[in-house]
C-alpha cells in the first residue's frame, strides 16, 4: 500500500456535532455485495430535505471535509467513509471522531484528524467564506494549512506511522509471523479445550 | 488441573483478556490481537469475502467463526427468492461465501437462525474471557458474559476472515457502578439509556464500559445483554460485565458451552478473568438504579431523552441551543412540551437490544387482557426462532395476536431500515430498538422514540406514549 503523508486540495464543511452514519449512508444503500456506486448516496437524505454542502457547486471538487464534534457514531458500516472516499473525501478534519468511524477510515486510507475546536470553526469560516481557498494536510508534521495560515491538527502517533509507512491497509502485518498467532491461540483455554 | 496463568493484582477483565489474546506489537505500535469468535451477517461480509478471493486468501479459521442472516431478512414473507432482488443477492453471497470458506451458517430456515447478538450467547458461542468481534456496532451486547466484544467496519472483517487478528490501539476502562434496586416499570433498558443521557453520546470515546455494583449483580444475562448493547450508543466500543454465578448458569447446557467436567474447568478459568477487587480504573462513574423512571428518547440521537413524566428541553436553556433546535424540528415537538401523550402511530418490540424472551414477557404483561388503540400499527419481532417458538410454546405470542400485535419471524426487522419493516412519512414509532437517529427506521422523515418493551406495549395500548407504571401493578 501506498504510503500517505500530505493532502493537498480545497474543503467543504459539514456543520453539526453527532452526524451519525446513517445519515452519512442511509441503510437502504446497504443492501448491495459491493461498494460500488456509494458515492452517489453520500449523505442523501439531508440532501433531499435541505440545501447541502455536498450539493454546492461552490464545493465539487473539494477533497477535505471540516466537520465539528463525534463525527460517524452509530453503526459501524464501513459504508459511510467508503462513500465519502469514492465522493472524493481524502481526509476529514474534525474536533472529534466516533472510535468506529475512525478505524474503518484509517484502514481504507482516509485520515480524519482533530484540531480543536475554535480551530475548526475558524476553518469552517474561511471555507464557508472562501470555497476556493487552498488546503493543505501534514501528517507528518502535524499541521493543517489554510490560505497560508497553520493549525496544528492531531493524529494517534501509531494511525500516523501507519499512514506515512503505508502500513494502513492491515491485512499483510497481521498474515507475517502467523507462527505467533497459532501459538497465541493455542495458549487460550477456549480453544485448547477446557 | 490446567493452569490458566498467573496475574499481578489489580487488573481489570479487560487487561487480562487483552493480554492474553495479544499476539505481538506490530511495526506502527498497535497490538495484533487474536479474535476468539468472529461472528458474521449478510450486509458487512460481501465485499471483505470479495478481497480474500481476489487475494488468495482461505479463511484462517474457520472454526471461530459462525455466520447467520438477520438484517436484510423479511420478517412476514420470506419465501425464496426474496421479492427484493438485492436483499436476494444478499442472501445468495452469504450463502456462497460460507459455502466456499467452510464457514457454518445459520440460514434463513435454520433453526438456530436468528439477530447475530441473539444467538451467540443462545448457542453458547458466546463466553467470558473471549474476544469477540463482527461486523456490527451492537457486537458490545456479547460483553454481558464478561467477553472482550466491539463492532468492526468491513476491512476490519476481511482482516479477521484472513488472520483471525485485528491491528487494534487498547482501551481505558470506565467503571459504572449501578446500585439500588429498580423501582416498579423501570428496566434495564431505562437504565442504560439514563447512563448515556448522563455520559454523552461520545463520552465513552476511548473507552470500555465495565458496568459493576449491586443492581447489575442481581439482573439476569438478558438484562446484562440490554445494558451492554447501548454502550456503543454512549460511544463505548465494549461494555462488559463481569462473569458471575447468572453467567456460568446461563451458559450451562448451550450447545457450544464446556460440559461436565469442562464446564468446571471453565468456571475456574471464567471467575479468574473477572476483573481484580483492587483493580484500577481510568475512571469511575455511580448510577442510582432506585432514583430511575421509565425513560422516553424525546430527540434524534439516544442521549437525548428525559423521564416519561418529563418535558422536553428549550433550546434556550441548553448548552447546545442549535443542536436542541434541530432535533426539536425534526420530531414536531415545541420546547418544554410533555412527552407523555405524544401520539404514536407504530409500535415496535424487537431487535437486538430488548428482542429476547424476557423483553417480550415484560411486554406480554402490559398487554395481557388489552388491545392495541386503532390507530397503532403493532408488531414482535423476536429477536432468534429460538425466542419465537419459546414464546409461542409459553402462550406470549397469543397475548400479542390476541391483543392486535402482528407477530412476526426473527430479524431486525424495523430497527434499522434494511428491510421491508420500515416507517413511512412522518410516522411516529415507538420503539425497543436502539438508535433513534433521523431516518433510522427506513423513512427519511420518520421519527423514533425510544423506550422499554413494557412502555412500548403501554404506548401501543394508548396509542401514546404513557407511563407504564399507571399499567403494571407490580
Amino acid at each position: 500500500m501506498s504510503a500517505i503523508t500530505q493532502i493537498t486540495g480545497r474543503a467543504l464543511l459539514l456543520r453539526g456535532d453527532d452526524i451519525d452514519t446513517d445519515r452519512i449512508m442511509p441503510a437502504r444503500f446497504l443492501r448491495a455485495i459491493t461498494f460500488d456506486g456509494l458515492e452517489q448516496h453520500v449523505f442523501e437524505d439531508d440532501r433531499k430535505a435541505a440545501p447541502h454542502p455536498f450539493d454546492d457547486p461552490r464545493y465539487q471538487g473539494a477533497s477535505i471535509l471540516i466537520v465539528n464534534s463525534n463525527f460517524g457514531c452509530g453503526s459501524s458500516r464501513e459504508h459511510a467513509p467508503q462513500g465519502l472516499l469514492r465522493w472524493g473525501i481524502k481526509a476529514i478534519v474534525g474536533e472529534s471522531f466516533a472510535e468506529i468511524f475512525f478505524g474503518n477510515a484509517a484502514i481504507i486510507g482516509l485520515p480524519c484528524v482533530t484540531a480543536s475546536e475554535q480551530d475548526v470553526r475558524a476553518l469552517q469560516t474561511l471555507t464557508d467564506r472562501n470555497p476556493q481557498s487552498s488546503f493543505w494536510i501534514d501528517l507528518v508534521e502535524g499541521l493543517c494549512e489554510a490560505d497560508g495560515v497553520r493549525y496544528p491538527v492531531a493524529l494517534s502517533p501509531k494511525i500516523r506511522d501507519a499512514f506515512i509507512t503505508g502500513a494502513w491497509d492491515t491485512t499483510g502485518m497481521l498474515l507475517a509471523n502467523y507462527a505467533e498467532v497459532d501459538a497465541t491461540a493455542a495458549r487460550l483455554p477456549y480453544i485448547r479445550g477446557f | 488441573m490446567k493452569s490458566f496463568g498467573t496475574y499481578t493484582m489489580g487488573k481489570t477483565l479487560l487487561q487480562k483478556v487483552w493480554d492474553l489474546h495479544t499476539v505481538r506489537q506490530l511495526p506502527t505500535g498497535q497490538t495484533q490481537l487474536f479474535i476468539g469468535l468472529h461472528l458474521v451477517h449478510e450486509v458487512t461480509s460481501p465485499q471483505a469475502f470479495d478481497t480474500l478471493r481476489l487475494r488468495g486468501w482461505k479463511v484462517a479459521r474457520p472454526d471461530r467463526t459462525f455466520a447467520t442472516v438477520d438484517h436484510i431478512i423479511p420478517t412476514r414473507e420470506r419465501k425464496r427468492p426474496f421479492l427484493d432482488v438485492l436483499a436476494e443477492d444478499m442472501m445468495a453471497a452469504l450463502e456462497r461465501n460460507c459455502g466456499d470458506f467452510g464457514i457454518r451458517l445459520a440460514g434463513l430456515d435454520d433453526d438456530r437462525q436468528g439477530i447475530v447478538h441473539v444467538i451467540g450467547p443462545d448457542l453458547g458461542l458466546t463466553q467470558p474471557g473471549m474476544t469477540i468481534a463482527c461486523g456490527d456496532s451492537h457486537t458490545s451486547t456479547h460483553g454481558a458474559f464478561g467477553a472482550v466484544a466491539f463492532g468492526i467496519g468491513t476491512s476490519q472483517v476481511r482482516d479477521v476472515l484472513a488472520s483471525q487478528c485485528l491491528a487494534l490501539d487498547p482501551l481505558k476502562v470506565r467503571r459504572i457502578r449501578i446500585t439500588g434496586a429498580l423501582p416498579r416499570g423501570v428496566y434495564a433498558k431505562d437504565v442504560i439509556l439514563a447512563i448515556i443521557q448522563q455520559l454523552g453520546v461520545s463520552g465513552g470515546t476511548g473507552y470500555a464500559y465495565e458496568y459493576a455494583g449491586d443492581t447489575v449483580e442481581r439482573m439476569s444475562m438478558d438484562e446484562r445483554m440490554t445494558i451492554c448493547n447501548m454502550s456503543i450508543e454512549g460511544g463505548a466500543r465494549v461494555g462488559y460485565v463481569n462473569p458471575d454465578e447468572t453467567t456460568f448458569a446461563y451458559l450451562n447446557g448451550r450447545p457450544f458451552a464446556a460440559s461436565g467436567d469442562a464446564f468446571t474447568r471453565a468456571r475456574a478459568w471464567w471467575r479468574s478473568i473477572a476483573s481484580d477487587p483492587d483493580a484500577v480504573y481510568d475512571d469511575e462513574v455511580e448510577i442510582r438504579a432506585d432514583q430511575l423512571t421509565p425513560v422516553v428518547t424525546w430527540g434524534v440521537n439516544p442521549g437525548q431523552s428525559i423521564a416519561v413524566d418529563g418535558r422536553v428541553p428549550a433550546p434556550a436553556d441548553a448548552a447546545d441551543p442549535a443542536s436542541i433546535s434541530d432535533a426539536l424540528d425534526y420530531m414536531g415537538l415545541v420546547p418544554g412540551q410533555p412527552i407523555s401523550g405524544m401520539k404514536v402511530d407504530v409500535a415496535f418490540i424487537g431487535s437486538c437490544t430488548n428482542g429476547r424472551l424476557s423483553d417480550l414477557r415484560e411486554a406480554a404483561r402490559v398487554i395481557r387482557g388489552r388491545h392495541v388503540a386503532p390507530h397503532v400499527k403493532a408488531l414482535v419481532v423476536p429477536g432468534s426462532a429460538a425466542v419465537s417458538r419459546a414464546a409461542e410454546r409459553e402462550g406470549l405470542a397469543d397475548v400479542f395476536r390476541e391483543a392486535g400485535f402482528e407477530w412476526r419471524g426473527a430479524g431486525c426487522s424495523m430497527c434499522l431500515g434494511m428491510n421491508p419493516d420500515r416507517l413511512e412519512g412522518r410516522q411516529v414509532c415507538a420503539a425497543s430498538s436502539n438508535r433513534n437517529f433521523k431516518g433510522r427506521q427506513g423513512s427519511p422523515t420518520g421519527r423514533t422514540l425510544l423506550m422499554s418493551p413494557a412502555m412500548v406495549a403501554a404506548a401501543a395500548v394508548a396509542g401514546e406514549v404513557t407511563d407504564v407504571r399507571e399499567l403494571v401493578t407490580s
